[in-house]
């Protein structure tokens, strides 16, 4: 076995911070506001929607130091061993006064209460460093995580698009700092397990992917937490007790993409942010639907992995990967085996998963000639909403007849499911409107959707059928036939 | 030379440096003494039901706790009405009347032990049939929670009948929850004898004083509330904070050590009141040019289990059924329904959206039984000379929204798009567009009169800074940054020179709620009352010092003219004050001229009217019922305003926030009457990316109030709110272009996208 060090250990702004006493559960938002009274943070709702408590966290990973930002709230602290932590406090122009970025959020009038406006300035700060002259597009993108419920938002979008003017990242604390922080976030790094603990509640970081099977498989029951975007709220907001839990989203190993010639290869704890440029790449499809699950900074925290293995019947990745014919790549020690993503959804709550198993990656087929695609989302809000309902269609046609079809739904079932009465009245039926008329009115037959509050069973099976309508409007009609985010 | 900071300028928020930073402090940022004791709500989980047993040995012997608050434990009332009509307790102590209702507060050393506690009551309720919604709380013989109301004028039966055209319709109405970015949260510091200071988050610290006195049984003297900025409010933190406020103190007195309350965001928004629904029924008869001749209306409110503010509230939901429209014949009445769920509360607009949305339906569905365009039905029947007295018996004398329409309807290009967008439609196409340009007249005063009065607290110290302090609280709508300007500028100094301090009952008492746009107007006027009995004393000074006369005084920018000579102001300040002038005045100010009647139904409850219009556009996905606004233009009246940048952010944001009400924020009740929307997760208030990308808010330059208010201004907080509207109006075009816009969609609000495909599909049914 690994050694085992029992402290966590992290940089904080400018301080050094060695913890021995965390617990699996305890969140970096509690630690700054109560342990540090670095009360810049806010907290608006715990778990993980408004923004208010928007930190950045930098990371050493392969290409060196990332910062991205992220919600305190539902960020465990145990998480942060070998980070750098920058909060609001940390903030400073050139000159010692306001930030560029705050500078443009008071010339532009970016704050009314004031109580979102640390966490927007730290997500405005985070799109400022990557791009600092942003299309509006990119500022909505970068907002989509960050309520504010008294400006309306115009002022804000004016600043981030100002801030530019008044300073450049270049002679930036976190750009002048880089070097410094790389050395010293190195030095943090001893390649050790780190195992820490309050009240008994226990948080395990593996040393690498091969002890995080170990540990797993010799303790079964524990928690695993990748990005804590699911997790993070049942400790928030259920008060559950998660340990022992087993942090993994320090795990580099599980944060590879492999480009193969027919198939990418995703490890299963790579972000929705690091997935998205060689998904999108190639999956064009998968564009306007990438930025409408969560905001900037579950993004950069909530994994693949996570949105599989949570089993959920409303995550958004399934139903899209599934007609994609991806399979799921699960691992119990040094054993693994693979199978078709739908089929690891058992049922509502219920996944083909054994104790001390877990995600490794998700292999993804490379798009085929011949084959059209579709990915949506309905939700009652565009953006950082849960999907009402999401579909991913992949239709193949040779020469004007539909050869082959994978069709799938969230929201429509207690798991993500394939719509297999519609598929086969696809296959073999000629490529026109009438025919996804007809396998439109077959959902009944696999689906029996459940009304709630976000949508009710009606709208959800009218929606889902209309699906068809779209996609043959998108594919074999002509004409505008999607309300596509603006893109300046 | 000027000085910095005058009125009418352009200047940031007082705070704005310190938001950004993160340096403001709210009530949660204030470091807790020794010995801080945290405090929790435990809720019911029935929604109607007598109380059998509240075991809480449990949550006693729970690690970390220090006792439980119950109503045995309240020594003074067990009632936080802000009416006083009692209905409103702490703690119940026989029956629950809602799914959320506190029933107790534990108290422990930590917050995190004080929520794990909660969880472990053992509560047996005996469930009672319960009922939800205002229509079925008729049904069911439910009471009001408060008097109904009736205005009525003319001959509405003879005015319906000799109308050439008549239409029935129903409009459900959704709630809203505040969504204050910083949820509700008291801290209450024991003093000697009976005393207690609660640093609470609060629009009314005076009310929140009072409820703690009363619940205490100590007299109002023995306690005081604080209150440095709110992290938004927008109506939540008017009545709502008195049970935290009390909650906090009782445990502070009870235990003799400082106590926080912070309930998470699910307890807030489940646990504390919103907007009112409504179900409206609506008559209305007009000519074939679609004049209205009569209109009848029927306002149903789901007030929740007690009246809090919903007698004001579904007052005022009456009081602008009328929007800007005049109605010859018209009897409008209100039903204040109790049901089980939540006391709603006050929110921006105080129910008069829920009227003006009303006025906006019937002029819909006049409209598309002409065939005309809503626009010219809304002129054709704006109040003018002859047709300018309202269903409350009041006359509008200060209309300008002629001039506010035409002139939008010039710069929207409103014609031209219409007819593009009707155009357009006629292809079939899935995406539909549509656009409304629609006005909003908006009472300014309290209806309560008594509310109308405001106090300030200015001292002039013998350096020659300045101490501001008033009444009004400040929760970012930029209220203590426009006082100042009036201060500054009635002193001649720069605004640097005049602080801002905390809203403190120890300072000004008897406030009014920092609600119904009054704030600026408010203590605005008692701000500069009070600097003028400074000003006056010091010109006495000035005459009797120098033996000149009192036109021969004059306050310039950063001096004074003293006849022939000038001297700086803090010179002149330092002389005043070795001559021992009283350099500290209380400052007060009552609204003029308004009087209401309420049993009669007449009077003038305002004391003026704000104006404004929006013209929007949207694009609607029939497939899905989803939709996108594109491009926004509004021209809003606040006269001349004290300070236009600031003017100009309530406006955006009122928009913003109406906007949300009726597209994407729905309140959700399960059937055993639990809210299931009540957090940002599942309630979704409007993001960045929901704002128009062509969004032009200008304000009206040339208007000036009639009346005599501070600068000759106007409200603002509320009014633009109502310009949200525009959207509502112009997502139900695009859906009226299914069916050819032979018929008015009837939308229910909010408009989700499922409710946009629901009556896409109906129409493309009917059609
Ligand atoms: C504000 C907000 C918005 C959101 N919006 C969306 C959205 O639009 N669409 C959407 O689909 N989801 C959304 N989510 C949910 C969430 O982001 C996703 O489900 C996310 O992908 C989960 O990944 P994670 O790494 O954070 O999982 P975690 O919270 O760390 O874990 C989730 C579950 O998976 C298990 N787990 C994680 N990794 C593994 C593994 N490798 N092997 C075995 N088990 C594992 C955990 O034990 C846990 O049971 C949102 C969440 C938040 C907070
Ligand atoms: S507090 Fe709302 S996202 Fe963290
Ligand atoms: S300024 Fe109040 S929430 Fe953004």
């Amino acid at each position: 076995m690994a050694m085992v060090r029992q402290e966590i250990r992290f940089l904080l702004n400018d301080d050094e911070m060695h913890l021995c006493e965390v617990g699996a559960g305890d969140t970096l938002l509690d630690f700054l506001r109560i342990g540090q009274r670095l009360t810049g943070t806010k907290e608006g709702c715990a778990e993980g929607d408004c923004g208010a408590c928007t930190v950045l966290v930098g990371r050493l990973t392969g290409g060196g130091l990332r910062y991205e930002p992220v919600n305190a709230c539902i960020r465990f602290l145990a998480s942060l061993d070998g980070c750098h932590v920058v909060t609001v406090e940390h903030l400073r122009g050139a000159d010692g006064g306001l930030h560029p970025v705050q500078r443009a959020m008071v010339e532009h009038h970016g704050s009314q209460c004031g109580f979102c406006t640390p966490g927007i300035v730290m997500a405005l700060y985070a799109l400022w460093m990557e791009t600092p002259r942003p299309s509006e597009t990119e500022v909505e993108i970068a907002l989509q995580g960050n309520l504010c419920r008294c400006t309306g938002y115009a002022p804000i979008v004016r600043a981030a698009l100002a801030a530019a003017d008044h300073g450049g990242p270049d002679g930036d604390i976190l750009v002048t700092e880089r070097e410094r922080v790389t050395a010293a976030l190195t030095g943090l790094r001893d390649g050790a397990r780190v195992e820490v603990a309050r009240d008994g509640q226990r948080a395990i970081l593996p040393a690498d992917v091969d002890d995080f099977a170990a540990v797993y498989a010799s303790e079964p029951e524990a928690t695993v937490v990748a990005g804590a975007t699911d997790v993070g709220l049942w400790v928030t907001k259920f008060l559950r007790d998660i340990g022992p839990a087993i942090l993994i989203g320090h795990l580099d190993g599980l944060q590879q993409i492999e480009e193969c010639e027919d198939a990418l290869t995703i490890g299963a704890g790579v972000s929705y942010s690091q997935a998205e440029k060689v998904l999108l790449d190639t999956f064009p499809h998968l564009r306007e639907y990438w930025h409408r699950i969560a905001g900037w900074q579950v993004r950069n925290m909530g994994t693949i992995g996570g949105n599989i293995a949570n089993g959920s019947p409303i995550g958004d990745l399934p139903p899209v990967l599934i007609a994609l014919g991806a399979r799921v790549v699960l691992r119990h020690g040094a054993a693994r085996r693979d199978l078709p993503l739908e089929a690891f959804f058992l049922d509502y709550g219920k996944q083909d998963r054994a104790p001390g198993e877990f995600v490794e990656s998700v292999v993804v087929p490379r798009p085929q000639p011949g084959v059209l695609h579709g990915a949506w989302k309905i939700s009652k809000r565009r953006d950082e909403d849960i999907s009402s309902v999401a579909a991913g269609f992949a239709v193949t046609v040779a020469q004007g007849a539909i050869t082959d079809a994978r069709i799938a739904f969230g929201g429509m079932a207690g798991v993500p499911k394939r719509a297999k009465a519609a598929e086969a009245m696809l296959i073999g039926a000629p490529f026109a409107g009438e025919s996804f008329v007809r396998a439109a009115q077959t959902l009944p037959q696999d689906f029996a959707p459940l009304s709630d509050w976000r949508a009710s069973a009606d709208y959800r099976m009218r929606v889902a059928q209309n699906l068809f309508q779209r996609f043959w409007a998108v594919h074999g009609d002509t004409g505008q036939a999607e309300l596509q985010r603006v893109e300046a | 030379m000027s000085i910095k900071g005058a009125t009418h300028q352009d200047l940031a928020h007082d705070s704005a440096a310190k938001h950004v930073t993160g340096r403001a402090e709210y009530t949660d940022d204030i470091p807790e003494p020794g010995g801080t004791l945290h405090a929790y709500l435990g809720l019911s989980e029935v929604a109607h039901g007598r109380i059998v047993e509240m075991d809480l040995s449990e949550v006693l012997a729970a690690p970390g706790v220090v006792g439980v608050l119950t109503a045995d434990d309240i020594p003074g009332a067990n009632d936080i009405s802000p009416t006083g009509l009692g209905d409103d307790p702490v703690f119940p102590e026989d029956s629950v009347e809602f799914h959320g209702q506190p029933l107790f507060a534990v108290v422990a050393e930590s917050r995190e032990a004080a929520r794990r506690a909660a969880t472990l009551a053992q509560v047996e309720i005996a469930p009672l049939a319960h009922v939800l919604d205002p229509v079925g709380a008729i049904e069911a013989g439910y009471p009001d929670v408060t008097a109904p109301l009736k205005l009525e004028r003319g001959d509405v039966a003879g005015g319906l009948a000799d109308s050439a055209h008549r239409i029935k319709g129903r409009m459900a109405i959704g709630g809203q929850d505040h969504m204050y970015l910083e949820g509700h949260i008291a801290f209450a510091m024991p003093g000697e004898d009976d005393d207690v200071v609660v640093y609470s988050s609060t629009q009314h610290p005076s009310e929140a004083q009072h409820m703690v006195a009363h619940v205490l049984g100590v007299p109002s003297h023995s306690v005081v509330v604080n209150v440095r900025r709110m992290g938004g409010g927008f109506g939540g933190k008017e009545t709502q904070m008195n049970l935290f406020a009390a909650v906090a103190a009782l445990a502070a007195k009870k235990w003799n050590r400082p106590v926080k309350i912070r309930p998470d965001r699910d307890q807030d928004m489940i646990a504390t009141g919103k907007r009112h629904d409504f179900v409206a029924d609506y008559e209305v008869g007009f000519d074939g040019e679609g004049r209205i001749e009569a209109v009848e209306g029927f306002f149903a409110a789901r007030c929740g289990f007690s009246a809090d503010l919903s007698g004001p509230v579904t007052d005022r939901a009456l009081f602008h059924a009328d929007n800007a429209y005049f109605y010859p014949h018209v009897r409008l009445r209100s039903r204040p329904m109790k049901t089980n769920t939540v006391s709603n509360t006050a929110f921006r607009g105080f129910g008069g959206p829920q009227g003006v949305i009303v006025a906006e339906r019937m002029i819909e569905e006049i409209a598309y039984a002409l065939g005309r365009d809503p626009l010219e039905i809304r002129k054709a029947n704006f109040y003018r000379p002859g047709g300018d007295v309202t269903p409350y018996h009041q006359q509008v004398e200060d209309n300008i929204l002629e001039r506010i329409v035409g002139e939008l309807e010039e710069s929207s290009q409103y014609q031209a798009r219409r007819q593009a967008i009707r155009d357009d439609n006629v292809r079939n196409g899935i995406i539909r567009r549509g656009i409304a340009l629609t006005p909003v007249k908006f009472g300014i005063s309290f209806t309560a009169t008594w509310y109308n009065q405001a106090g300030a607290l200015v001292h002039v110290y013998s350096d020659g800074s300045i101490m501001l302090n008033h009444g009004g609280t400040e929760m970012g709508q930029g209220l203590n940054i426009k006082v100042a300007q009036v201060v500054a500028e009635a002193f001649q100094v720069d605004i640097e020179r005049v602080k801002i301090t905390r809203t403190t009952t120890e300072k000004v008492p008897n406030t009014s709620a920092t609600a119904a746009s009054s704030g600026s107007d408010l203590n605005g006027m008692a701000a500069l009352d009070a600097c003028e009995q400074i000003k006056a004393r010091l010109v006495d000074f000035a005459c009797e010092n120098r033996g000149i006369a009192a036109d021969e005084v004059a306050f310039l920018p950063g001096r004074v003219k003293l006849g022939a000579d000038e001297i700086g102001f803090d010179d002149f300040i330092r002389q005043a004050y070795m001559a021992r002038v009283q350099l500290s005045a209380a400052g007060f100010y009552k609204t003029p001229k308004i009087h209401w009647d309420r049993a009669k139904g007449q009077g003038r409850p305002f004391y003026y009217f704000a104006y404004g219009a929006a013209c929007s556009e949207v694009s609607v996905d029939t497939l899905t019922g989803e939709y996108r606004v594109d491009r926004v233009e509004i021209l809003h009246d606040v006269g001349r305003s004290l300070n236009p940048a600031v003017d100009r952010g309530q406006v955006e944001g009122g928009f913003i926030q109406g906007m949300g009400w009726l597209t994407s924020e729905e309140l959700w009740w399960d059937d055993d009457g639990r809210l299931r929307t009540h957090a940002p997760s599942t309630y979704k208030i409007p993001l960045a990316s929901d704002r128009p990308r062509i969004f032009n808010v200008a304000l009206a330059e040339w208007s000036q109030n009639a009346e005599r208010t501070i600068k000759r201004s106007k409200a603002v907080g509320e009014p633009p709110f109502m310009l949200g509207i525009s959207v509502f109006e112009a997502i139900s075009m695009a859906v009226a272009s299914v069916a050819g816009y032979r018929e008015c969609p009837r939308l229910d609000a909010p408009a989700t996208p499922e409710r946009v495909l629901m009556a896409i599909e109906r129409l493309k049914r009917e059609r």
